[in-house]
């Protein structure tokens, strides 16, 4: 049986992982709150440019003079693989569940024989992937200095994808992230930017005749890469709501078990205590009694 | 004079949603207002300043990249960036500068060139528009 002082120490060690814990979910929530507001600030133009481009691809999808981003190489051989993770652990299933939806669509790809390379966006998922796919693995984009992702970060990321795709590199890009649906809830999520995936509308009838300044094809170039800045954006704000969604019930169940721990050992050290104080009186009663 | 709802979006947040009577905004191939009624449209935006006005009342913002869409419910505007021109200054305009000239950097056949260096041209004269104004309005 442990001694008073082990258990007192144990105690003591307890509640200080507890405040900590306590603390970080403190913080996840009010992160969480700002990462929330920003996601849904940036939902009006994601709406919008939707519409837009459902709007000027109905008619362009299939002709042949439509953008390469639009219609693809017509080719599925080599594929990337856009992971956002985050950057730092602690939150949960987060990071590995995002990571896991990735490397399935990674094997199965790999078993029907095509290429794959994987860009990571975030420090964790590089790392988890790194041990299975280390060859296939490019080198991470890194946020770690970002405080509160903006429309640039997403644009540089895409510019990078898009020259990649005009060389040549690759025919279908895939971006992984997860989906928040509410604080107990993200949906790891895989989602095909290139080539884009137009919208199905289905609302207000029949397209309406536009006029083109300049014309048709040159605004599909000038939208589409436009479009994928935009979808990584959306992305990465989901993620960070995510994020910190999930950090913040991880930590809300560490701190309960931190509770119910100290609440264990409490009554551990107060039982042996009684024990000792017992044994000690015994020891005093039964030594008078021998006198 | 009839109004029409119109709204600036950046992809960071919805900067403006209102009703105006006229709004000027720089497309591609020039100037253009809109007023309630027009035929639907889009164009491609030139870095410039959009002018809202509604009765006797003006507002100004500073928008680039992104496009215009007029359609018969009203006008929207889908920018990179979108900020009213007060907030515009030199500090401001150095790192436009700076981006615009990293795209030409970027660029990697000569027509890409041509349309990086357009805007940077548009951003500089843009400057040299605006904020001489600053400086005498401060004072």
């Amino acid at each position: 049986m442990a001694s008073l002082k082990d258990l007192r120490n144990r105690i003591a060690s307890v509640k200080a992982t507890q405040k900590i814990t306590k603390a970080m979910q403190m913080v996840a929530a009010a992160k969480l709150r700002r990462a929330q507001m920003a996601a849904e600030a940036a939902r009006p133009y994601a709406e919008r440019m939707d519409r837009v481009l459902a709007n000027l691809a109905a008619g362009l999808a299939n002709s042949p003079d439509a953008p390469l981003l639009l219609r693809g190489t017509g080719r599925d051989q080599k594929h990337l693989l856009i992971v956002a993770t985050a950057e730092r652990g602690l939150a949960g299933a987060f990071n590995s569940s995002i990571s896991r939806l990735a490397r399935e669509h990674a094997n199965r790809l790999i078993a029907e024989g095509k290429d794959v390379t994987i860009l990571p966006v975030g420090r964790k998922g590089a790392e988890i992937l790194r041990r299975t796919f280390a060859s296939r693995l490019e080198s991470a984009v890194d946020l770690r200095e970002v405080k509160q992702i903006g429309f640039s970060n997403a644009q540089s990321i895409a510019e990078s994808v898009i020259a990649r795709f005009e060389a040549g590199e690759f025919d279908v890009a895939t971006l992984f992230f997860s989906r928040f649906r509410s604080v107990i809830s993200q949906v790891p999520t895989a989602q095909q930017i290139i080539p884009a995936q137009i919208p199905v509308e289905a609302t207000e009838g029949p397209a309406v005749p536009y006029e083109f300044e300049p014309d048709e094809n040159e605004i599909l170039a000038d939208l589409l890469p436009r479009n994928v800045a935009i979808q990584i954006f959306r992305a990465l704000l989901e993620n960070a709501a995510s994020e910190q969604g999930a950090r913040m019930s991880a930590m809300d169940n560490a701190t309960r078990n931190a509770g119910d721990m100290i609440k264990k050992l409490t009554m551990n050290y107060n039982r042996t205590r009684q024990a000792q104080i017992t044994k000690e009186l015994i020891e005093i009663i039964s030594g008078a009694e021998a006198l | 004079m009839a109004s029409f709802p119109f709204e600036l979006v950046s992809p960071e947040r919805l900067v403006v949603s209102e009703e105006a009577d006229e709004v000027t905004v720089p497309g591609i191939e020039g100037e253009f207002t809109v007023l309630a009624g027009h035929a639907p449209f889009i164009t491609v935006l030139r870095p410039g300043i959009v002018t809202a006005r509604s009765g006797s009342n003006a507002r100004r913002y500073y928008v680039r990249g992104g496009f215009a869409e007029v359609n018969p419910t009203g006008l929207t505007i889908l920018a990179d960036l979108a900020l009213p021109v007060e907030e515009l200054n030199d500090a401001r305009f150095a790192t436009e500068i700076a981006a615009a000239e990293h795209a030409i950097s970027l660029a990697h056949d000569d027509e890409s060139r041509a349309k990086a260096q357009q805007q940077l041209a548009w951003i500089k004269d843009l400057q040299a528009l605006v904020v001489p104004h600053h400086v005498h309005a401060s004072h």
